[in-house]
């Protein structure tokens, strides 16, 4: 994959004045978010800001009521095409894992790329082996979800969505159910995805991980973005009191 | 008084033929609408979900015995000469299809939304999440009530006697009728019915323990 700078192209993925109500709950309000290739963006706030919603809009688990959203030059609209088009391109990891529970990790990861990019079943597997050895667990393939640990599920379920090849990984509180001993686990895979190049947008409150590969932080309150910076910046000088408030919070747990 | 001879058991298991081909045909047809209908129930197409929920209420509604009534002698005042088996085999998949597919709505609405939002992201169709993610776990869920049903089914059966089927009880009524010894011959009728029904209630007992056991 070359290496393109941020802002060299079109942005891989544009947000632009992005409204959503859930009845009269306005969700998200005027949200504008352009990520480029590489870029990996930490979403955080406090619960219910808005920020799970923000990337399930973008793979169009959610809809949204104003607006636009383009991923990779294609505006997401009600035509199942473009919907189809855009999830094939954008991997998405849930906090809950999600892997299926009648299938093996193999059957789980061979899924997508037999039914939506018409591989062969020899293809898929070698694929899927691929990737589950890149998340270092190549020898529980044969194993059923429930046989694994949590942080061993949900290293699955990002292999799974690798094996699609996706050009952007979700990643939507990927460690919030993990029991604290598996959490560095499956951070170590995302910053090892992280430094691949993948392009990532990852809703956490894993703070060192942010610190870590965060291009960008974005910091969302009540469906809004307050606040958006480096993270050098972000965690020293943060600027809106919310944002204040909202670190010293989760700071003081670590 | 006639006695119950080896020619009288014979009919009563030539009945017993009938009563397994009309449950099994019963099973067959309302599977394959019945699944029709659980999808419907759970379409997001407003029409589709009416249709599906007034078909339920109508099928479910009505006594099986009415249905029965209705399609064969409904058929006939249409002017066509129905096979008494194609009225039959029409009554009893409209009766299963409305049992199973509420029954198997009920299982797919079970099957945690994740699942489904798991397979969107992967970019799998409709189709493939239904056919490979939703319904192989909903219909595990549902299987201890689907094997309820097909017992309820295979006892259904006896309603066809009414359209002149000589299945197990009819067949009983008929030995009795010659025998006169209706104690016996329905003492006979019972015990079959029972071997019939007894093992498919301990499988899906069986069935059940076993989903309370994974699902913990």
């Amino acid at each position: 994959m070359p290496h393109i700078e941020p802002g060299s192209e079109q942005a891989l993925i544009a947000l632009e004045g992005v409204e959503k109500w859930y009845g009269t709950f306005h969700a998200l309000k005027n949200i504008n978010l352009s990520v480029h290739k590489g870029e990996k963006i930490v979403l955080c706030g406090p619960s219910g800001s808005g920020k799970s919603t923000l990337i399930r809009c973008i793979n169009r688990l959610e809809d949204i009521q104003r607006g636009r959203i383009v991923v990779e030059g294609l505006t997401l609209d009600d035509s199942g095409k473009t919907v189809d088009a855009v999830r094939r391109e954008v991997g998405m990891v849930f906090q809950s894992f999600n892997l299926f529970p009648h299938m093996t990790i193999i059957e789980n990861c061979m899924l997508a790329p037999m039914r939506v990019r018409a591989m062969s079943k020899a293809d898929a597997r070698d694929i899927a082996t691929k990737y589950l050895g890149k998340v270092r667990i190549g020898d529980q393939a044969d194993k059923y979800p429930a046989q694994l640990s949590g942080g061993q599920q949900q290293r699955a379920a990002i292999a799974r969505a690798l094996c699609m090849e996706p050009k952007v990984m979700l990643f939507d509180e990927p460690t919030s159910a993990l029991d604290p001993e598996m959490v560095k686990e499956v951070l170590d895979t995302m910053i090892g995805l992280a430094r691949d190049g993948m392009t990532m947008i990852c809703v956490t409150h894993e703070m060192g991980f942010a610190r870590q590969v965060a291009d960008r932080v974005i910091f969302m309150a009540s469906g809004e973005v307050i606040e958006e910076a480096q993270p050098d910046e972000f965690f020293s000088t943060p600027r809106h009191d919310r944002t204040k408030a909202f670190l010293g919070e989760i700071l003081a747990h670590h | 008084m006639a006695s119950i001879g080896v020619n009288e058991l014979l009919f009563l298991l030539q009945g017993l033929k009938w009563t397994i081909a009309l449950a099994a045909i019963g099973f067959a047809g309302g599977g394959l609408f019945g699944l029709g209908v659980a999808l419907s129930r759970v379409s997001t197409h407003a029409v589709l979900w009416r249709a599906g929920a007034a078909y339920i209420a109508v099928f479910q509604g009505t006594p099986l015995l009415m249905q029965l009534f209705v399609v064969y002698y409904g058929i006939g005042l249409l002017g066509v000469n129905v096979d008494a088996w194609i009225a039959v085999a029409i009554a009893f998949t409209l009766h299963a299809s409305a049992f199973l597919g509420e029954i198997w709505r009920g299982g797919i609405q079970s099957v945690p939304k994740g699942q489904t939002e798991a397979g969107k992201a992967l970019g799998l169709h409709y189709v493939s999440r239904m056919k490979d993610v939703i319904l192989p776990q909903a219909l595990k869920i549902s299987l201890p009530a689907t094997i309820g049903f097909l017992v309820q089914l295979v006892k259904g059966t006896s309603l066809a006697a009414i359209v002149g089927f000589v299945e197990l009880s009819r067949a009983g009524q008929i030995v009795s009728n010659q025998t006169f010894r209706p104690l016996m011959v329905f003492a006979i009728i019972g015990a079959i019915y029972f071997a019939l029904c007894w093992p498919l209630s301990l499988w899906g007992a069986s069935m059940e323990r076993r989903l309370a056991k994974s699902a913990r």
